[in-house]
């Protein structure tokens, strides 16, 4: 067996200016991905491996009374038949937050069926072909109960309402009753799926009690204990690799069933297993955005003063598990208002738990609220981005904090004048171009800052390169590149002489990269890290008997392009290579975390890396802290055949400071893209009669082409913000998508004078 | 998927004498072939690889019409200079099919017999009841998700699309496929569901499209496919229309019109209805929406896919009118 350690050469990367913090270096493993040469999980060179492949439910719910294996087995090179008479021996795994296991069985191949595409059973074959042949021949028989397919099923009932997810102050009710000017409308949005380019699956084997595991991952340390809880080994015995990453989106911070039949496979064949979730599969094996419906009233003054937001939202969870896609998220803090009310319910469904998708909650929050401020400007015949402005909140009004920074004003005025938002005529109908209406809206957005602690090693090796070890991890945002930018600005090198090792749980913690709070998190640890490593070689350039600068009276040394002096242009001039062959040294290596002192104990540590327990929120501390954004859109919308195209978008953002601008607006065209999809395209069709995604597939489940995506304007409006990260960064994954959706449905509006309220805006619809 | 032999055919005879054996199945570009042995629809004992017969991928465009061999690439005769300028609606229909990648793999034999999207079809691990693919099974699409059903030529057993752009528009241009020795015409070839939605083409075992040929015709020039669909690119059409039009020398009368449809039937659908009702009449914007309705006359609904009964007709005018305007500009007349 072999295995390959990722990638230690240097890689490559753009011009050497580019290089420190704030320069527009192109991504580190870009090329290799475009190239084919990064290797992702399924990909690892694996002797002896077998392959597994999953069965899933094709009913709602019930209970699978048996399961016929008989032909399966019969099958060449079938190894191994899992299925829920099977005990695997497993025990459920703490959970996130770090609330320790119940210590109960755990069953991923249950016998209870709670949606259609559940894992109940698993084939073992020589080869993928033999197992998936074989898994065909598994014949389950059901005893079926009734089920409720979503939310619009007519037994799903009003769900039960999430305490922790009640905002109330002010008298919203009184304040509705006697405001001038009122509206109220409801928000659908349906069951979206991430979709990433790179399907789930994973590569595992044992030696002893030590597990390895190949998989992508957003966490890799995270995932490693889960795992060990699972089969109940230590930690230490997990390892999960996952260098490359192709696309997360939030569905890969946690294992799933899948994995833990693909290890248990392994352990009992006592041989390498690999398990690949087919695209079909893989619209159940984790849960995509819950669908969501939201009520929200506004009540104003004739001169467009908000008095209340009263906003009753809901989402649909599993029947096992409460996961709440929070429609309420985002209302509180876009605007300024006294009377506010905000109740979210969730809705149990038989459907795979739903999960975090790209801006979860901020997301359908602000599609709510967007529409219904745009809907409110037409009734009071205001422009929407007079009534956003005159409504600017100048502080949180749901902590009452102080912002840290907010530059939302300035991304709806510089957005507005980059979009030529003085050019639009106000009435619906109005703008035309050829048989095409044309219409522009709105849509403001936000996203919390999470901020999380990480921790990092510097390397700094005898040839003069400084390595950067981190277990975090690289989906694409650009975290190999902007780690290796803050090492090389901290310690004062060219970028060329950095190197960069990621997605390992044996390597330094790391917070998720998940709720956009990895960059700020992990760069924090590694400039730390960097200046620590700094210091260190400059300490011993002064001090060691050996150094160049002995003796030289120096009391400090400057280091600038990899090269170590004086700074006032006399004395030695000296390479990092030279001064670690001089102090004799083969390596320099500095460790650093940015935990606080009352967790640097070993298992606080542990379970800082591998829990969300010391993840701060938004509002933890003095200030309310978010990233924020303001979209412009134009759409042509051909009113006979109902088809809606973007033609335009600009968008401004304030994230605070960018630690490398081109990946950042990379981020943010990528957010946007998939809220055009969101906006117009995506939606999983659910077979009311058994619960089953129809379109579970890549041809039939659309995201945009190409085709679909105009030029986006993307403008950074921020200032670094200090409070919110080490190097004044907010969170630039996310909020990208947030707002795109409703500046699109707004544009319609105005395009066409329809109010399409429930996503997505498809032909027929308009027709 | 299920363990099969592969033969390479060395001949149209071989491959043929290859094909009529149970279980055996043709392979050309395999993208939907693949796509149905996935899914565990197409479950072939043998397959047989005709992609490395010579002769069959000729594009030949003369003043009798066009003759394009059964393995000429999608992209091929999509982007042939001769097509584009003959019969633009067949390249039209081509571009807008699929993607490029798709488009540089598949055949024009195989694009004729690509299978439907249906979803209940393509998933018969969930849904065992399909007419289609185990005729008295039953049809799980009736009842269920039908959005992009079709809504003519439908039955009680199956009311799968037939979702191919290309033969939309070869049926309005009248084509013939050629099946070795016999000639079809390209309305014969396709069947629409009946009692018997498994029949989908006038092939039969053993059998194997080796060209299609499309006639000259005085419209064929003017001609244009029109696709209406959600996403830009890289989607099955919610409705669209092949049309080809000649005008009398006034430049507003018609002399000759071709109409056909694409993603709400059971077949690519020819509308003489509409075709009909034009003939002889000058083209106004009122007589062509009028006329135009007459392509979903007897269209069915159920449920989700009612919205295509008022779209297609409204595709239908606007290719016409498309068509008549850019025919007038041309001409100098007036529209
Ligand atoms: C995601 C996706 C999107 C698509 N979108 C579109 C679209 O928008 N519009 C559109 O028109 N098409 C679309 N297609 C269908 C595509 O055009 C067809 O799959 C393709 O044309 C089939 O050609 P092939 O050569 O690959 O056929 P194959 O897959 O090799 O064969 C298809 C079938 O035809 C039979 N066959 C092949 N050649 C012959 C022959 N010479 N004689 C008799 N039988 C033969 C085979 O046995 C098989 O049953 C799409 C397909 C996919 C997968
Ligand atoms: S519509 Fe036709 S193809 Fe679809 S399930 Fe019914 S019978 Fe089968």
């Amino acid at each position: 067996m072999t295995i390959m350690e990722p990638n230690r050469e240097p890689r490559k990367h753009g011009s050497a200016g580019d290089g420190m913090v704030g320069g527009r270096m192109s991504r580190f493993e870009g090329e290799l991905k475009i190239k084919g040469a990064a290797t992702y999980a399924l990909e690892y060179p694996m002797e002896n491996v077998a392959h597994a492949v999953l069965v899933q439910s094709t009913i709602a719910a019930g209970r699978v009374v048996s399961v016929d294996i008989s032909k399966a087995s019969a099958m060449p090179g079938v190894l191994l038949v899992l299925t829920p008479q099977d005990d695997l021996g497993l025990t459920m795994c703490g959970d996130w937050a770090g609330n320790p296991s119940s210590g109960e069985p755990y069953y991923p191949l249950p016998q209870t069926v709670q949606f259609n595409g559940q894992s109940i059973a698993a084939v073992i074959a020589e080869s993928r072909e033999q197992a998936s042949e074989a898994a065909r021949l598994v014949t389950v028989t059901y005893e079926e109960t009734p089920s409720v397919t979503g939310l619009h099923d007519p037994n799903a009932g009003e769900g039960k309402v999430m305490p922790n997810l009640v905002v109330n102050w002010g008298d919203a009710e009184q304040a509705l009753a006697h405001a001038e000017v009122t509206i109220e409308a409801t928000y659908e949005t349906p069951r979206e799926y991430h979709v990433a380019m790179e399907p789930h699956g994973l590569m595992t084997t044992w030696e002893g009690d030590a597990l390895t595991i190949w998989e992508p991952s957003q966490w890799s340390h995270g995932m490693a204990r889960m795992y060990a809880e699972w089969f109940g080994i230590d930690y230490e015995n997990v390892r999960i690799v996952s260098p490359y990453i192709g696309g997360g989106f939030g569905s890969k911070g946690q294992p799933l069933a899948y994995g833990a039949v693909a290890a248990a496979a392994s352990k009992k064949l006592g041989r390498p297993v690999k398990l690949a979730v087919t695209r079909p599969q893989n619209f159940t094996s984790y849960g995509g955005r819950a669908a969501t419906r939201q009520t929200i009233a506004l009540g104003a003054t004739k001169d467009g003063i908000l008095q209340a937001i009263r906003h009753r939202g809901m989402s649909e969870t599993s029947v096992y598990a409460d996961y709440a896609e929070q429609t309420g998220a985002a209302t509180p803090v876009l605007y300024k208002v006294e009377n506010f009310s905000s109740e979210h319910r969730i809705v149990a469904v038989n459907t795979v738990t739903p999960g975090a998708l790209r801006g979860p909650g901020k997301n359908p929050s602000a599609y709510g609220i967007e529409c219904a401020m745009e809907e409110l400007a037409y009734v009071l015949d205001m422009d929407p981005l007079a009534l956003r402005l005159k409504n600017y909140a100048d502080h949180d009004y749901q902590s009452g904090k102080p912002w840290s920074t907010r530059r939302l004003r300035e991304a709806l005025t510089e957005g507005a004048a980059a979009f030529g938002w003085d050019k639009r005529s106000h009435q619906p109908r109005s703008m035309r171009d050829g048989n095409q209406l044309v219409g522009y809206g709105i849509g403001c957005g936000t996203f919390p800052v999470i901020r999380a602690p990480s921790e990092a090693i510097i390397r700094i090796l005898a040839d003069g390169r400084v390595e950067v070890v981190s277990g975090s991890i690289d989906m694409g945002q650009g975290t190999y590149t902007i780690l290796a930018q803050t090492a090389a600005e901290a310690m004062g090198v060219s970028i060329d002489q950095v190197v960069v090792q990621l997605g390992d749980s044996r390597l330094p913690g790391s917070s998720i990269a998940g709720g956009s709070m990895l960059a700020g998190s992990i760069t924090g640890a590694v400039h730390k890290a960097a200046l620590a490593a700094r210091d260190e070689l400059v300490g011993l350039a002064l001090n060691a008997p050996n150094s160049p600068f002995a003796g030289s009276g120096a009391n400090t040394l400057s280091v600038s392009g990899g090269e170590i002096s004086t700074g006032s242009g006399d004395g030695p001039v000296v390479t990092i290579a030279e001064m670690m062959k001089a102090l004799g040294r083969e390596h320099l290596e500095i460790r650093r975390n940015t935990l606080s002192d009352d967790a640097q104990e070993a298992a606080e540590q542990r379970k800082a890396w591998t829990t969300m327990a010391r993840v701060m929120g938004p509002t933890m501390g003095d200030y309310s802290m978010h990233s924020w954004c303001a979209h412009f859109a134009e759409v042509r919308v051909d009113e006979e055949f109902g088809t809606v195209r973007v033609s335009r978008m600009v968008s401004a953002f304030d994230c605070g400071r960018l630690y490398n601008p081109k990946l950042v607006e990379s981020q943010w065209r990528g957010g946007i893209i998939m809220g055009i999809g969101q906006a117009l395209l995506e939606e999983g069709i659910v077979d009311p009669r058994n619960g089953r995604t129809v379109n579970n597939n890549v041809g039939d489940y659309l995201v945009p082409t190409n085709a679909d995506i105009p030029d986006l304007t993307v403008i950074s409006v921020g200032v670094p913000d200090l409070n919110a990260s080490a190097l004044g960064g907010k969170g630039v994954g996310e909020v990208g998508i947030v707002g795109v959706a409703p500046a699109i449905a707004n544009a319609v509006y105005h395009a066409t004078g329809k109010r399409v309220r429930d996503l997505p805006i498809t032909l027929e619809k308009l027709i | 998927m299920r363990d099969f032999s592969y033969l390479r055919a060395a001949s149209v005879d071989a491959a043929r004498a290859g094909a009529i054996q149970p279980g055996a199945m043709l392979l050309a570009g395999g993208t939907t072939l693949l796509d149905l042995a996935k899914c565990g629809v197409a479950t072939p004992d043998t397959v047989i690889d005709v992609t490395h017969l010579s002769g069959l991928s000729a594009i030949e465009v003369d003043a009798d019409g066009a003759r394009i061999g059964a393995l000429a690439k999608m992209a091929a005769v999509a982007d042939d200079p001769a097509i584009i300028a003959a019969f633009p609606a067949i390249s039209q229909s081509l571009t807008l099919a699929a993607s490029q990648q798709l488009r540089n793999m598949a055949t024009i034999g195989g694009n004729l017999m690509q299978r439907t999207r249906c979803p209940y079809f393509r998933d018969p691990g969930t849904f065992s009841a399909c007419n289609k693919r185990a005729p008295g099974s039953g049809c799980s699409a009736i009842g269920g998700v039908t959005r992009n059903h079709a809504v003519l030529g439908v039955s009680d057993a199956c009311i799968a699309t037939y979702h191919g752009d290309l033969a939309v528009a070869l049926v309005a241009f009248d084509a013939v496929v050629e099946i070795g020795e016999r000639s079809v015409a390209i309305d014969d070839f396709f069947l629409v569901p009946g009692d018997t939605p498994e029949r989908e083409t006038l092939i039969e075992a053993g059998e194997m499209i080796t060209g299609i040929r499309v006639p000259a015709s005085a419209g064929a020039g003017n001609s244009v496919y029109l696709k209406v669909r959600d996403r830009q690119s890289y989607e099955f059409a919610a409705a669209s229309a092949a049309v080809s039009l000649e005008l009398e020398d006034d430049g507003r009368t018609v002399r000759d019109i071709r109409v056909a449809l694409g993603g709400v039937a059971t077949k690519p659908w020819r509308a003489r209805a509409v075709e009909q009702a034009l003939i002889g009449k000058a083209i106004d914007a009122e007589t062509v929406k009028a006329a135009s309705l007459l392509a979903v006359e007897g269209a069915v609904s159920n449920g989700g896919n009612q919205y295509k009964i008022a779209l297609a007709p409204r595709v239908v005018a606007r290719a016409i009118s498309d068509l008549a305007s850019k025919t007038a500009r041309t001409s100098g007349g007036q529209a």
